[in-house]
């Protein structure tokens, strides 16, 4: 505080409170630990606590040490720097359980660790779901739309030291889930396992996320608000409300892990789903097509094809996407008439989702050569083409006839897969892609060959992945529903499970070709940052805070 | 009022309301006078010089 008077270097507003918020909390983290009987409680508030001492820490530094500068005439990127670090990192983690998953579906008797409780398949599991969409596709979310925000509104992030909070709080909020899910706590709601204090501490940060956005458009100096805003808005503001109400839950106590859903039954389900599908339509795809209506016109230096079918794309998609969920409930105690609205509104949904693919397509009219000389260009529309093809498929297994075969099996897999490594994984690498040398003042990626070899094993590995898992799917499904003559199931279930051993193969290695991508592209990035500077002299000045 | 009034309500005055707004957001993307407005917001990716520069 005293420095602050003389040293001519202004701090990021509202850093010492936040310094005073976290000894605070820190403190309250240890009473909860030291009242608590339940012993995953008293984990999660050490976690806490931990957290507190390190931020308490690294905020003292950085206040003392000057790092945390306010320079109100430039753009704030080096919580973008970050976010970019923790995208590939959190990538890399993700995909890394994945491929252990996939093994243990494929090998059961080699990767089953009886003594390790924490490793089995169950706690796995949503650790690489929840690594892959909310840690990686999450932070490539958050730090794409701090940098699309501040660009199209010509403003700096608003909210003082509220953009780094908003990150290193995700992280913690990551650091928590993943703890919970292999130590055992879980509320077991698909894509939203992490119980009440996780839940609650996510809602903090969101509120800030959507503060921090909210008040960069309010100070905006371009007067529109540019389309990739509105989806990413969609995105924030929609979450918020899937997330408080599917997580409407009592507390067994104040220092217990564990709470119940205040919704039993069919309605609890359709809650579920109502999320569940939302989570995919919102935190998937509306926040995506942020990135795509961003970074494709910029990669192809072309304007978006056309600007009025992005604003119809966005209003059909968001009045389109929010019933969908019911589709996830076929011939169970679902009312019909509501299961038959879910499927009614999934196929109406193919229409936006192919006028979004075709505006981002169309967007490289003119510039197709790039798609030959520009491995990042390629990797976007490879991504919209599995945009476009996911969002077929996804329609037509809505369809109840369909979904009779196809639910339950690993062709719901497939279709995940080729929607989240096809379609968000290649549109969040290929803005990373651009994004890296902009950040670090390089003037392009270390290896162009390297980002040639990430997009073919990639690829090669999602079709590996996605052709193995509708054999299997529909394989699987017409096994369950075949009758002997004298009307009993021709197929015990373990038969069904042996009879796609080759395709579980098969997965691990297109999921292991997708990991290595992005290890190539952890590499390739190393060492572009590791290059050095193009520095003109308007860059001179040192980039704001330590990354 | 009952469940049934209510669900009537909700369902008819909702058709009606989100059929309004979605109509009132295609106006907006094809109303005449925009035009101009949405070619320059096409392009605004491709234009961003650093703050600094202003």
């Amino acid at each position: 505080m005293t420095t602050h008077t003389q040293n001519p270097v202004r701090l990021l507003p509202g850093s010492e409170l936040l310094l005073a918020l976290v000894a605070a909390g820190g403190l309250l983290s240890i009473l909860a630990a030291g009242f608590s009987h339940d012993h995953l409680f008293r984990l999660q508030a050490y976690v806490f606590a931990g957290a507190a001492v390190i931020f308490g820490f690294a905020l003292t530094a950085g206040i003392s040490g000057g790092t945390l500068k306010y320079e109100p005439d430039r753009y704030m990127d080096g919580v973008i720097r970050a976010g970019v670090i923790a995208t590939m990192f959190w990538a890399v983690i993700g995909m890394l359980v994945g491929v252990v998953i996939a093994c243990q579906l494929a090998w059961p008797t080699i990767f089953y660790f009886p003594e390790a409780g924490w490793l089995n398949f169950g706690r796995l599991r949503p650790l690489h779901t929840s690594g892959v969409i909310f840690a990686f596709g999450g932070n490539a979310l958050i730090c794409t739309s701090f940098w699309v925000v501040q660009r199209t509104c010509r403003a700096r992030l608003a909210g003082g030291i509220l953009p780094w909070f908003v990150f290193w709080g995700y992280q913690m909020f990551i650091a928590l889930a993943a703890l919970g899910y292999v130590t055992g706590i879980t509320q077991g709601r698909e894509y939203a396992e992490p119980e009440w204090i996780v839940d609650l501490w996510l809602t903090v940060v969101w509120v800030a996320y959507l503060l921090v956005f909210l008040g960069t458009i309010w100070k905006r100096k371009e007067p529109h608000i540019y389309v990739a805003n509105w989806f990413y808005l969609a995105f924030i503001v929609t979450v918020a409300v899937l997330h408080l109400v599917n997580n409407a839950a009592l507390p067994v106590g104040p220092l217990n892990h564990r709470a119940y859903s205040l919704f039993s039954g069919v309605q609890d389900a359709l809650t579920q789903w109502w999320y569940g599908h939302n989570a995919v339509g919102f935190f998937l795809t509306a926040g995506f097509l942020g990135i795509m209506y961003y970074f494709v016109p910029k990669r192809a230096e072309k304007p978006v094809f056309s600007y009025r079918l992005s604003i119809v794309h966005f209003w059909a998609l968001i009045f389109i996407y929010i019933w969908a969920g019911p589709h996830h409930l076929h011939y169970t105690a679902l009312p019909q008439w509501a299961q038959t609205l879910g499927m009614t509104f999934s196929i109406m949904l193919w229409m936006p989702s192919w006028g979004g693919m075709i505006n981002g397509l169309m967007t490289l009219s003119g510039a197709w050569d790039k798609v030959r000389t520009d491995p990042v260009i390629r990797m976007m529309v490879v991504s919209l083409a599995f945009y476009g093809m996911s969002t077929f498929e996804g329609p037509l297994m809505s369809i109840r006839e369909v979904n009779s075969l196809s639910h339950y099996t690993d062709w719901t897999i497939g279709h995940v897969h080729s929607g989240a490594l096809g379609w968000v994984g290649f549109i969040s690498f290929g803005a990373i892609y651009c994004m890296v040398p902009w950040l670090w003042k390089k003037e392009k990626m270390f290896s162009n060959t390297l980002i040639e070899w990430h997009f073919w094993i990639a690829t090669s590995g999602i079709l590996l992945y996605i052709a193995a898992m509708w054999v299997s799917g529909i394989m699987e499904g017409l096994m369950w529903r075949a009758y002997t003559d004298q009307g009993f199931l021709a197929f015990s279930f373990i038969e069904t499970v042996s009879a796609k051993h080759i395709e579980f193969i098969i997965r691990v290695l297109g999921g292991a070709m997708f990991l290595g991508g992005a290890l190539i592209m952890v590499y390739n990035i190393w060492r572009t940052i590791r290059m050095p500077s193009t520095a003109p002299q308007a860059e001179a000045r040192p980039a704001l805070a330590a990354a | 009022m009952t469940y049934e009034t209510v669900s009537k309500i909700a369902q008819q005055g909702g058709l009606v309301y989100f059929t309004l707004i979605f109509l009132a957001g295609v106006a907006y993307a094809l109303w005449p006078s925009h035009r101009d407005a949405f070619r320059k917001a096409a392009s605004l990716p491709l234009e961003d010089e650093d703050l600094a520069n202003d």
